[in-house]
């Protein structure tokens, strides 16, 4: 076509200075989009949201969302949507409460058998997709009915808890300080240390890599101010966690989750295939893509991620009540779209969606902080979707 | 003879790129006017400046149509005028009927309520111009490749044409469909409707063209008119690549040796309708440096032959053998077939060769990821190195590699998928008409690479509907006709004709 002429052309014509910065700096739009969103909200609340314990609920608050965003990002990665999860976050929050209140299991075998059966919930739910082809929108749907209305007959209609101490430290614990330094919590200090130590290694190992293989790396003013500005933003965040009780456990898990997946989606053969999956799926099948068990694994992460969020949010909220999980799997999935996944599948990055959750999290708060209702906030939170959404869409077309 | 159609100095700049540059192109009222270049020349822009895809405005330059100047600021515009064109890749809706497709967009309605009476008299007599005998309301997914071009033909003539642009008219069509689509044109002329035709095939060029423009690199070269007499393909070459093509094949040297792929019985049915054997009992064998062809009209099953037999992408009930070097291997699914050693190059690359949206880089390392990863861990300067050095082998022409496949030229994007499976280091390649859609001077390239894969003692199956280029390839030809071989031919006494004796005799039993 006539259009590779373009693009050949345009493609080898030096690069200026403003398209380097957009280009090295592209995937740091939706983080400068956060940090705005944050900024608004700091000096319209007077400084609350970013007090400590006002950071230390954001994290308590937005980590299962986070946490199901991951699992969320590969299933619309590959091409499809799961809105079950919702449901199988308050069945597997009611059935732990079931199994530990009135049967008296102890806390670590009930956790694995939840997981279990969250992966269960979620393989079924991929069988139906993968292998019989029912568009996954009719069989989460399906899902989403049949888990709300088990955890509604798990529960009796009632709210059934509390839990012992240690299984509320999944959500509401901390990582102790060694010192007991009251008001100063050094984990958390060195935690922050140690990441900064960490994003500087990598960088700079990654520009060695490209320099000894002759790809010219972005320039290193650029480099240095982007990863200046993170290590910042970084050590901020975790200055303020350690003037109020340190590290939440769950954000350790969190953290950890992402990290992980963010390296799958990265830089394995089995992210790789996913991306392709959802690219092209006839292509990647021809290629020697497994792609019908590829589809099927993706479910059954995401019902193993939503079995764990379902285990936070009961741990947090220490009981498990009915109405646990309704509607989070809107927050979810538009978390992944604000983040800049593509609804037709194949696109979409784990810190797009970490972020998109982040910023659904931060407004949620700012708004509430604010004292503007609850019907509103809606109004506002579905706004923001379509608009990020449509900026995405109209820089794709260009 | 009057001018119906003048563009005058039409340049078309994209941002750093110089698409058009003053070209001028004339067309006579009544004639049937042939826009021959390599991809890339310009034809396509030029086309889409014609029909108002870019508005005025967009372009410098000017476009007389009827005597006098039009600025076109839609399609809506050309098209009310009388200018029609027919894309490459159809338009129809696939589920709606022959005659909801003809009229839509332009219904036989009054206030809004289709008269369903007027649509079917209105689409049958247009059906039997163009010579069509269909029911107008079958749907148009029930028809082949060919009768739906015929019912995009008869959709622009539902629409008073004058100009008639036809983009790759014939590029999926068999011979006897191609033949009866030029014969067409050839009645259209006669009835007075002016043709731009837009072609890869110099042959049915030479057919049917009164005067042919050869655009290279975004300028005119020159105009050929056929009436004085008719003009030599190698002349036409000569115009679009801008030097002679002394030979349209590169020589090769066969060295054939041991017996590699050997393929018993193979059968298949239609995936849907599974009482219909479409792959009936196929055995073939394929040597150590040996390009095999399998000619055969379209819908003889050569296609779900190869796609059956590379994992059994198509069809149901697949049966049958394969061995590779005398072993017998298990090719149940693709990846099996991919570690077995075959690959299989697809006929359609923008459906099953690429994902698109991705780069040359993540293309190329696809069938074979095994190769840039270590424990499942991708080795990025690993894959970066790889496709570098496919780009450069097969030189494939892009900003680097990891420009996206959708921006690339057809030629540039079947030189990717080629380079995918070429990664994965195949004993066999199944190659599913490799030079579909490509131009001259690609097509040559391509021809280079499969010979010297041939010459590295890999065997070639090369399924193509353009039979000059099996003769011109291959070492051995298969005739296939509706899922079985019909005839196999040494090349030494292999000839067109020869090959349509054998498909039309096997048709006749």
């Amino acid at each position: 076509m006539d259009t590779g002429l373009v693009k050949e052309d345009a493609g080898t014509r030096r690069m200026p200075a403003l398209s380097a910065v957009r280009t090295h700096f592209g995937d740091y739009g939706m983080l400068l989009a956060l940090l705005v969103i944050m900024a608004f909200f700091q000096i319209m609340t007077d400084g609350t949201l970013l007090r400590p314990l006002n950071v230390t609920n954001l994290v308590l608050q937005n980590s299962y969302i986070v946490i199901m965003a991951l699992g969320m990002l590969l299933v619309i990665v590959s091409g499809h949507i799961d809105l079950s999860v919702g449901s199988v976050v308050g069945f597997v929050g009611g059935l732990a409460a079931v199994l530990i209140v009135q049967y008296g299991w102890h806390f670590v075998p009930t956790i694995a058998v939840c997981l279990v059966v969250g992966g269960i919930i979620g393989a079924i739910q991929g069988y139906w997709v993968a292998y019989l082809r029912v568009p996954s929108f009719i069989v989460t749907l399906a899902g989403m009915l049949v888990f709300k209305g088990l955890q509604l007959a798990l529960l009796g209609g009632r709210s059934v808890g509390p839990f012992p101490i240690e299984f509320q430290r999944i959500s509401s614990g901390f990582i102790a300080d060694p010192i007991g330094n009251p008001g100063f919590n050094l984990p958390a200090i060195f935690f922050g240390i140690a990441a900064v130590v960490a994003i500087g290694w990598f960088g700079l190992r990654h520009r060695a890599n490209q320099n000894r293989h002759g790809v010219a790396p972005a320039p290193f003013g650029l480099f240095a101010f982007k990863s200046g500005l993170l290590a910042l933003l970084v050590l901020g965040f975790c200055y303020l966690l350690a003037t109020y009780r340190g590290l939440p456990n769950v954000f350790l898990l969190m953290i950890t989750l992402v990290a992980v997946y963010a390296f799958i989606t990265n830089r394995t053969t089995i992210g790789r295939r996913i991306y392709a999956l959802g690219g092209n799926e006839k292509a990647a099948k021809l290629s020697g893509v497994r792609t019908e068990f590829l589809t099927f694994l993706t479910f059954a992460n995401m019902g193993v991620l939503a079995a764990l969020a379902g285990l936070i949010v009961a741990a947090r909220l220490n009981t498990a009540t009915p109405r646990a999980g309704l509607g989070f799997e809107l927050d979810v999935i538009a978390a992944c779209f604000i983040g800049g996944a593509s609804a037709s599948g194949g696109f979409g990055k784990v810190t797009g969606a970490v972020i998109g959750a982040l910023i659904m999290g931060v407004m949620n708060n700012g708004m509430s902080i604010l004292g503007i209702g609850i019907d509103y906030q809606q109004v506002i939170k579905g706004l923001v979707l379509l608009a990020a959404v449509s900026v995405d869409v109209y820089y794709r077309r260009k | 003879m009057a001018a119906i159609l003048e563009m005058r100095g039409i340049t078309k700049t994209f941002p750093g790129v110089r698409a058009l540059s003053d070209v001028s192109f004339s067309v006579e009222a009544g004639e049937i006017h042939a826009l021959v270049g390599e991809n890339g020349a310009g034809k396509s822009t030029l086309m889409k400046v014609l029909s108002g895809v870019y508005p005025h405005g967009s372009y410098e330059g000017e476009i007389v149509f009827e005597g006098e100047e039009r600025r076109f600021s839609g399609i809506n515009d050309s098209e009310a005028v009388g200018i029609i064109i027919i894309h490459q890749e159809l338009a129809l809706v696939p589920l709606l009927s022959i005659a909801e497709n003809v009229f839509l967009g332009n219904e036989r309605a009054r206030g809004g309520i289709i008269d369903w009476g007027a649509t079917y008299a209105g689409t049958k007599a247009l059906l039997e111009t163009v010579g069509l005998s269909e029911s107008p309301d079958t749907l148009v997914e029930d028809l082949g490749v060919g009768k739906q071009q015929l019912v995009e033909i008869a959709k622009a003539l539902s629409k008073r044409v004058k100009l008639l642009i036809l983009d790759e008219p014939t590029a999926s069509l068999n011979e006897r469909d191609s033949d009866a689509l030029l014969e067409l044109l050839l009645r259209f002329k006669a009835q007075g409707i002016t043709s731009i035709l837009i072609s890869h095939k110099l042959n049915e060029i030479a057919k049917v063209a009164d005067s042919i423009t050869v655009l290279r690199d975004g300028t005119a070269v020159e105009t050929l008119d056929c009436r004085g007499g008719p003009v030599s393909e190698d002349r036409i070459i000569k115009g679009m690549v801008g030097r002679e093509m002394a030979d349209r094949y590169p020589p090769r040297e066969s060295r054939i040796g041991d017996l590699l792929l050997e393929v018993e019985g193979w059968s298949a049915d239609h995936p849907l309708h599974t009482d219909r054997r479409v792959v009936k009992g196929i055995t073939l064998n394929v040597r150590r440096g040996e390009i095999v062809g399998i000619a055969g009209l379209m819908g003889a099953g050569r296609t779900e032959f190869a796609m059956s037999l590379f994992g059994r992408s198509w069809g149901r009930n697949v049966t049958g053998k394969v061995r590779l070097a005398g072993r017998e291997i298990d090719v149940s699914t693709v990846g099996r077939a991919v570690e077995n050693g075959l690959a299989y190059v697809t006929e359609d690359r923008k459906t099953y060769g690429l994902v698109l949206e991705r780069d040359i880089a993540t293309n190329v390392t696809l069938a074979h990821l095994s190769g840039v990863a270590k424990g499942g861990i991708i080795d990025d300067m690993r894959e970066l190195a790889v496709a570098t050095d496919y780009r450069s082998r097969l030189r494939i022409r892009s900003a680097g590699v990891h420009q996206d496949t959708v921006t690339l030229s057809g030629g540039n994007q079947q030189k990717v998928v080629l380079a995918k499976w070429l990664f994965a280091d195949p004993q066999v390649l199944i190659l599913d008409e490799p030079t579909r859609g490509i131009d001259v001077g690609a097509k040559y390239e391509i021809y280079a690479l499969m010979n010297r894969l041939a010459e590295e003692g890999r065997g070639l199956l090369v399924i193509s509907s353009e039979m000059p280029e099996l003769l011109g390839m291959c070492d051995r030809i298969y005739v296939m006709n509706e899922g079985s071989l019909v005839a196999e031919f040494p090349v030494a006494e292999a000839s067109q004709e020869k090959i349509m004796n054998a498909i039309v005799r096997a048709g006749r039993r």
